[in-house]
């Protein structure tokens, strides 16, 4: 069988041994979101200094698709700016972990593909409205967030 | 007399869609039949004709057009009736499926029979067709819903029903023939049994029994029986809800509007007789006409070597999976017990890893939890793989769907 676009070497890795799996108590940042149609379910931790992302964790169940990304993407943030977090792009995660194709290819599975990325967003505009008080950026955010997938 | 021969190549030669390639030009091989059945050529073609030569309403006019439709819907209601063994085709209702049908029950038997204090018993391994209309009803009347919990090889646990029904408040038993996920085929006949020396009603969820067995409606005793068309080679949108004579009289109605009605007056109604009282607003004339052809089609083949091909399937299918690495299959594993439903699942592998690698390979399996998140619950997984066969799934297609576990088993270094 040739090989598989999807399942890498590098997905089933993450999949299997998934980065920053945990859960922070009492983080600034909580976010829960789930794909109901085939059951992937996270929780994401994300605690800030400032601006800064100084720690992330995420719990949860899923395929190994969305453990990968979601693995991936805490490996990306940590340590950045929320301003640099806030512009990332769908693109940016995908392409780290070879699965750009999917937008074309898959439409079912670009949900699991970037369940992390979107509760990340909407975790984000909570905190922009509830912590920092900058609706303008928020609305961007939560507009971005809802048009993933 | 049916046929003893079972001639595969001429059954399949009839669905243009096995035709198919998918995913880089693999031959399609459809192994997702609980979720609904391909259809034959015969089918296909009724509806053509339906649309060019003879759509109408029915009912109604008397103009030619809708003499033909009239006379070929009610064909179809005499077509049903005969098929499942039920004298009195008054007792047939066409609804738009399964749910549709379960539904019905719920809000015009239930309102009117399950008070405070009453018992609803359903099962762990329902599809939620037939766990949330009786959420909705225990709720609203504040009676309380029961379950038969399944055992270790998913089978139901009938000392329990036992239990409920000493309790004399049960009024309704609403049990799946067939498990839509385990495959598990309920003991309907002694359920049945217990529930008339209870004095309680029992309601049938067939949509996985009727295209894969014969049903004898006639004989069962039942109160209430649901399926669907879509799932025996017709078309969607068609359901039917069979009930006791006596009980759909005694029903208020669930659908107000045009065809339910004897006389409508500015502040009461009148309804019309059975089974049109249960049949508001145009039905789906044209896919319940040519539902006829895919009876006609089962017919022809007799339900008795349906089941025999898929024990035949299932068996075979069974003893090669149970061999994949690191695979564990849910349910009865006996043929005998089980329609052609396998459910599986490879340790900690989610179940659309599974899905999405075999669909590389052109085999369409179903991962989820198949509307059955209770049954997924006690089994303590979020979601399962599932194989289902039909009357023209071949050996060789079995086979594709090892190599495609063995594949995955690879893939993820099991």
């Amino acid at each position: 069988m040739s090989a598989d676009p999807i399942y890498t070497e590098m997905i089933i890795e993450y999949s299997r041994n998934p980065s920053n799996f945990g859960k922070i108590e009492n983080p600034h940042i909580h976010r829960h979101d789930s794909n109901p149609l085939c059951g992937d379910s996270i929780d994401l931790y994300v605690n800030v200094d400032g601006n800064k992302i100084t720690e992330v964790k995420f719990d949860g169940k899923g395929c190994a698709i969305c453990m990968a990304c979601t693995s991936v993407l805490t490996e990306m943030i940590k340590g950045k700016n929320l301003e640099e977090v806030k512009n990332f792009k769908k693109d940016d995660l995908l392409s780290e972990l070879g699965l750009g194709h999917l937008i074309k290819t898959s439409p079912v599975r670009i949900k699991c593909a970037l369940l992390s990325l979107k509760a990340l967003k909407y975790g984000i505009y909570s905190y922009f409205v509830d912590k920092m008080n900058d609706v303008e950026a928020a609305g961007k955010l939560k507009e971005e967030a809802a048009s993933l997938y | 007399m049916q046929s003893t021969t079972y001639s595969l190549d001429s059954i399949r030669s009839d669905f243009p869609v096995l035709e198919r390639k998918v995913r880089d030009n693999k031959p399609l091989v459809y192994l997702d039949n609980a979720a609904t059945a391909q259809k034959p050529i015969q089918v296909i073609d009724a509806i053509t004709d339906y649309y060019k030569n003879h759509n109408s309403n029915i009912h109604r006019a008397v103009h030619a057009l809708a003499e033909e439709s009239t006379e070929a819907f009610e064909a179809t209601r005499g077509k049903v009736a005969k098929f499942l063994n039920v004298a009195n085709t008054k007792e047939i209702i066409f609804v738009k499926g399964t749910t549709e049908a379960i539904n019905l029950v719920a809000y015009a038997w239930g309102r009117d029979n399950v008070q405070k204090g009453d018992i609803v018993v359903t099962t762990e391994y329902e599809h939620h067709s037939n766990i949330v209309p009786w959420q909705l009803l225990t709720q609203e009347t504040g009676a309380e819903l029961k379950y038969i919990d399944i055992d270790e090889n998913g089978e139901l646990m009938l000392e329990q029903l036992d239990e409920y029904l000493a309790t004399g408040k049960v009024k309704l038993v609403a049990v799946s023939h067939v498990s839509n996920v385990l495959g598990t085929i309920t003991d309907v006949k002694e359920v049945i049994k217990k529930c008339k020396n209870a004095d309680a009603k029992i309601l049938i969820d067939g949509a996985q029994a009727v295209p894969h067995m014969k049903v004898d409606i006639g004989n069962l005793g039942c109160d209430f029986y649901a399926f669907s068309a879509h799932k025996m080679l017709g078309p969607t949108g068609v359901g039917v809800l069979w009930a006791r004579k006596e009980l759909l009289e005694k029903m208020r109605p669930f659908l107000g509007g045009g065809d339910m009605i004897r006389e409508v007056h500015k502040y009461e109604t009148t309804w019309n007789d059975l089974p049109y009282k249960f049949e508001a607003g145009t039905p789906n004339v044209a896919d319940v006409i040519c539902f006829t052809a895919a009876i006609d089609y089962l017919t022809k083949i007799g339900m008795d070597n349906v089941r025999n091909h898929e024990i035949e399937l299932t068996k075979y299918a069974l003893e090669k999976m149970s061999k994949v690495k690191g695979i564990v299959i849910y349910g009865p594993k006996d043929p005998k017990k089980q329609g052609g439903v396998i459910s599986f699942n490879f340790k900690d592998v989610h179940p659309h890893d599974v899905a999405t690698i075999v669909d590389k390979n052109g085999v369409a399996i179903r991962s989820g939890h198949h509307c059955a998140q209770v049954l997924m619950d006690k089994l303590e997984v979020a979601a399962t793989n599932r194989a289902s066969f039909y009357i023209y799934t071949t050996k060789q297609e079995v086979d594709a769907l090892i190599d495609s576990l063995e594949h995955v088993a690879k893939v993820f270094k099991l």
